[in-house]
């Protein structure tokens, strides 16, 4: 009571890059500690002051974000060896010193930036989208089973956040595995009715280079994902609906679609 | 191999290393179990293999070509993972690494064991119950021997479960948990059957 209250810091060591092809470095910062902070707080709080715990002058650290509420997936890093959003990583939650990381499966573009076209080039190539009217009219589609639609929803939260991607040994300088991710966005597209019009496409394009068959099972993915998406059932469900086709090409009749 | 057709290389891959791969191994293994009733009993069984009409045609066919196919890919799988155990120490992202572990260490066993037996057969070498004996009074051997076994049970064991998988058969996590305890047990099972072949040799 009465006394004045001492200023807590918070210890955090941070893996920094200049530019994409630069040798990564480690600094380490003293951030003053405020009641409910995230690890983009004391990311912004390094902006204002960057002065590294030796005392040295240094450029503030980059990074990305946008939503702050974990729905647009820009923010992710690896906070303490665990890739995640540090819009939803608060202090408090974390052991001391916080580690950030860039998610290094992905290009540096600076410090905890990294570039995500790989996987947004992936969607296209899947196409995980479903096409409406083009020189014809498709009409009105048919309606979605009221569960189904709760069921696919849980799917469509996928926010590309790349989360995955980092947790899987699989996708790395040595593959051109896509990921999880888009792979699961296949499942969902295919399950929507008027999707399902292009659903042969779809699994054409995930049995092609870098895809469905690169899952060696190792079933990170599920468990990182910050959405819960079940991406394990999402790929043995492919893997299924993949037999299918495959068996369907090769014996089946001339139908190409169902 | 084309890039694009890797969805079929991988699956090819996957269904040898059952069929028949994965068959063979149990054939073989339970084959071997029959030295545990003895010299005879062994000698008999491999008197009967080993005078199977076309027998080179057979062992190319079913044996050297699907495995070697399969241990080669596999390399190239094994070797395009980057393991990241140490984030991630779950059981299925252990088993994930150990698959590949295993695999590799099987390329040098079974060449190494081939070497042993097929070649010196094929040197003119009587291969009974007394040479795999006379393999096994090494005491290195024996530990080389039980550790290419039990790579070989896990490897197939916990293949058996990725295949479900990979052909979508064991799709909602409840079916892949019942398929991780029955693959268990074939692990078990196959385990207790090849080793105590090999220690039937060495006592
Ligand atoms: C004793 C002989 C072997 C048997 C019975 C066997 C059996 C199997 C089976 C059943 C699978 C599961 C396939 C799937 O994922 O659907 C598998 C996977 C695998 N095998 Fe083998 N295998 C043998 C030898 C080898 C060898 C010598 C290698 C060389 C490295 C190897 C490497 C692999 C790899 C890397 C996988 C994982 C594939 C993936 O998850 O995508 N295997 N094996
Ligand atoms: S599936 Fe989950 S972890 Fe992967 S990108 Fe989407 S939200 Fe992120
Ligand atoms: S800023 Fe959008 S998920 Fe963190």
């Amino acid at each position: 009571m009465g006394q004045a209250v001492e200023t807590k810091y918070i210890d955090v060591e941070i893996e920094r890059q200049n530019s994409t092809d630069s040798q990564p470095y480690w600094e380490k910062f003293q951030v003053p500690y405020r009641h409910g902070m995230n690890v983009i707080s004391i990311l912004m709080e390094i902006q204002r002051n960057p002065v590294t715990v030796d005392g040295k002058e240094t450029s503030p650290v980059s990074w990305d974000m946008s939503c702050l509420e974990e729905v647009c997936g820009a923010c992710s890093m690896v906070i303490n060896g665990r890739p995640r959003q540090s819009c939803s990583a608060l202090v408090d939650q974390l052991t001391q010193p916080i580690k950030l990381q860039p998610m290094s499966t992905f290009p540096v573009v600076r410090d905890l930036q990294i570039d995500r076209s790989r996987m947004f080039d992936s969607l296209k190539k899947v196409k995980a989208w479903v096409p409406i009217d083009g020189s014809y009219d498709l009409g009105e589609g048919p309606r979605m089973p009221e569960r189904k639609r709760e069921w696919a929803y849980e799917l469509s939260k996928c926010m590309t956040c790349g989360v995955c991607l980092e947790a899987c040994p699989n996708v790395n300088t040595h593959s051109d595995f896509m990921g999880p991710a888009p792979l699961s966005q296949v499942r969902l597209f295919n399950a929507h009715p008027t999707g399902a019009m292009n659903k042969d496409e779809r699994l054409e394009a995930i049995m092609g280079e870098g895809g469905l068959a690169n899952c060696g099972n190792s079933q990170n993915c599920v468990v990182a994902c910050p959405k819960g998406i079940p991406l394990t059932t999402s790929i043995a469900s492919l893997n299924r609906a993949t037999t299918v086709q495959m068996f369907k090409k090769f014996f089946g009749s001339d139908r190409m679609v169902d | 191999m084309s890039k694009d057709q890797e969805f079929y290389w991988r699956r090819l891959h996957s269904l040898l290393g059952i069929i028949p791969v994965g068959l063979f191994l149990t054939q073989h293994l339970f084959i071997n179990f029959t030295a545990t009733n003895g010299a005879e009993s062994f000698n008999s069984v491999s008197e009967f293999m080993g005078n199977l009409p076309f027998l080179w045609a057979l062992e190319w066919i079913i044996i050297y070509i699907p495995l070697m196919f399969h241990a080669f890919y596999g390399v190239y799988i094994a070797f395009t993972a980057q393991p990241n155990t140490k984030r991630f120490s779950t059981f299925r992202n252990w088993l994930f690494v150990l698959q590949r572990f295993t695999g590799v260490f099987l390329v040098v066993f079974i060449a190494w064991h081939i070497f042993q037996t097929r070649i010196q057969k094929a040197l003119g070498t009587e291969v009974d119950y007394n040479m795999m004996a006379e393999v096994l009074s090494n005491p290195w051997m024996v530990a080389f021997y039980i550790a290419g076994v039990i790579s070989a049970t896990f490897h197939l064991a916990n293949g058996v479960w990725a295949f479900l998988v990979s052909w979508g058969i064991t799709q909602s996590p409840k079916s892949q948990k019942i398929a991780t305890y029955i693959t268990v047990l074939i692990f078990l099972v196959l385990s207790v059957v090849g080793v105590s072949a090999i220690l039937a040799f060495v006592v």
